[in-house]
């Protein structure tokens, strides 16, 4: 299903780049997207030791928007 | 005898990533662009708790984070992992043991106009296991701030030793590739699209040795009389990976956000993984944020995995890591920021104390339970394993 919505962003994004788009989120209608709760990553300490654990317990790791660091965690 | 490719590329996935690659490229170019901006300034005091299967791991982690004039932001962080684990791993082999993991981490961002260059370091170091990163990264927003793009490249030096062999040494090599892209679709809606692909390389070693694995960690066989025995892993000496994940973050017709998120995972080891996740974020009054999780995951598991192999030297490659088998796992998470009234704490402008606890439930499809009674239970017939741990986050956060 990833692979699909992958393919298909990446086609809306190719026809996207063919025309001349204008930003059609005007920055005075950003003020519930700038709003603290629409944070992917509101606090960060928080939120990669959480990804260290995932990292520690699972064998997938990366793609969730994270950088990378030195695990020690085999 | 088994022969597992250790170093199976993914054409099909490659070919996903080259075309979204030149997508967004061409997209990111087309587009109106604008600047920029830094990070907060901030420290935050987090202390972490992980309490399951056997294993207690706890400590504090700190992170600054202060701009430099108006185009520079420069972070510290220090984390420490204290370690006391009886886990079924260890029970099975080894002793009960503690240890301590201290880490070190700096990082800079330079703003230039409409790009943020990311630099970044970190350390941990154990008594059996030095590992070192360095990173470099650079993002962009594009098209009125609607789109930000990013790559990133990090490349780590590890250091594997063992705590009962002074004379064990292994070099291990690792790279990692990221492309991120964040796009405002609507008034309402986020989205953010991840890839990352990851290259694992031992250096320097012998067929017969490995760097990949936990070097106390044994598999078992059956020795042909009923009963098993154990022998050391052998694991292959590279590790390619590629992980796509895409987040949505939504806001709610009232004030709360819904965020959902899937990842695909694959490796040159025959595991493929997905997950999911579900959060949802409330505001209640001034002062207080509840949040609420539900994450699952599942895998396969590695082509070298078994619980228990035939005979000794079963294959070329021998794992029984339970992080390696078919498993799948769910997350609860429950958590609460509660915001300091401006001026209670002097000297910052904003003050948050927060609470939070995840719940892990994960069950293992083909590692079972070898510490019960072999009189009881035949090789091959225990229990299937299950681990449940509580994860604890604590922290204290304060701008200025």
């Amino acid at each position: 299903m990833i692979k699909r919505l992958s393919l298909l962003l990446a086609l809306l994004l190719c026809c996207a780049a063919c025309s001349p788009i204008k930003p059609w989120v005007k920055p005075y209608e950003r003020q519930k997207i700038a709003d603290e709760i629409m944070s992917f990553d509101r606090d960060p300490v928080a939120g990669s030791y959480l990804h260290h654990v995932y990292d520690a317990r699972e064998a997938a790791r990366g793609g969730d928007g994270a950088s990378g660091g030195g695990c020690g965690c085999n | 005898m088994a022969v597992i490719n250790s170093s199976s590329p993914f054409p099909r996935m490659r070919e996903y990533r080259f075309c979204l690659f030149l997508s967004f490229l061409l997209f990111a170019f087309s587009s109106l662009t604008q600047a920029a901006v830094l990070p907060d300034e901030r420290i935050d005091i987090l202390y972490h708790g992980y309490d399951g299967g056997g294993a207690q791991i706890d400590g504090p982690s700190v992170l600054v984070r202060k701009s430099i004039g108006s185009s520079v932001s420069v972070a510290a962080n220090y984390y420490v992992d204290m370690v006391s684990s009886a886990s079924i791993d260890v029970e099975a082999t080894a002793s009960p043991y503690s240890e301590e993991r201290k880490e070190n981490g700096l990082s800079a961002q330079y703003m230039i106009d409409r790009s943020t260059i990311s630099v970044g370091y970190v350390s941990s170091k154990e008594n059996d296991y030095d590992a070192t990163t360095y990173s470099l990264g650079i993002d962009q927003s594009f098209f009125g701030d609607l789109t930000t793009l990013g790559f990133g490249v990090s490349f780590g030096e590890d250091v594997v030793g063992q705590n009962t062999d002074p004379n064990y040494k292994r070099d291990l090599q690792r790279r990692k590739y990221s492309i991120n892209a964040s796009q405002i679709l609507t008034k309402n809606l986020l989205a953010s699209l991840s890839f990352d692909s990851a290259s694992d390389q031992c250096l320097n070693l012998a067929d017969t040795e490995s760097c990949l694995n936990n070097p106390y960690r044994s598999v078992r066989y059956l020795t042909g009389t009923g009963g098993y025995a154990y022998q050391s892993e052998l694991y292959p000496h590279t590790r390619n990976s590629d992980a796509v994940g895409l987040r949505l973050m939504y806001f709610l017709p009232y004030r709360a956000s819904l965020r959902a998120e899937v990842r695909q995972f694959s490796d040159s080891w025959g595991i493929e993984s997905d997950n999911a996740e579900l959060r949802y974020l409330h505001p209640y009054g001034e002062r207080f944020l509840f949040e609420l999780k539900y994450r699952i995951y599942e895998q396969t598991g590695a082509d070298f995995y078994a619980d228990l192999f035939p005979f000794r030297d079963a294959q070329n490659y021998l794992a029984r890591d339970k992080e390696l088998s078919p498993f799948s796992s769910t997350v609860l998470g429950l958590g609460v920021t509660y915001k300091v009234p401006p001026g209670f704490i002097p000297w910052f402008e904003k003050s948050t104390v927060n609470l939070y606890w995840d719940h892990f439930n994960i069950d293992y499809d083909d590692f079972r339970d070898a510490r019960v009674s072999p009189t009881e239970f035949a090789a091959g017939s225990e229990p299937l394993y299950s681990l449940q741990a509580d994860v604890i986050r604590f922290y204290l956060s304060f701008w200025f």
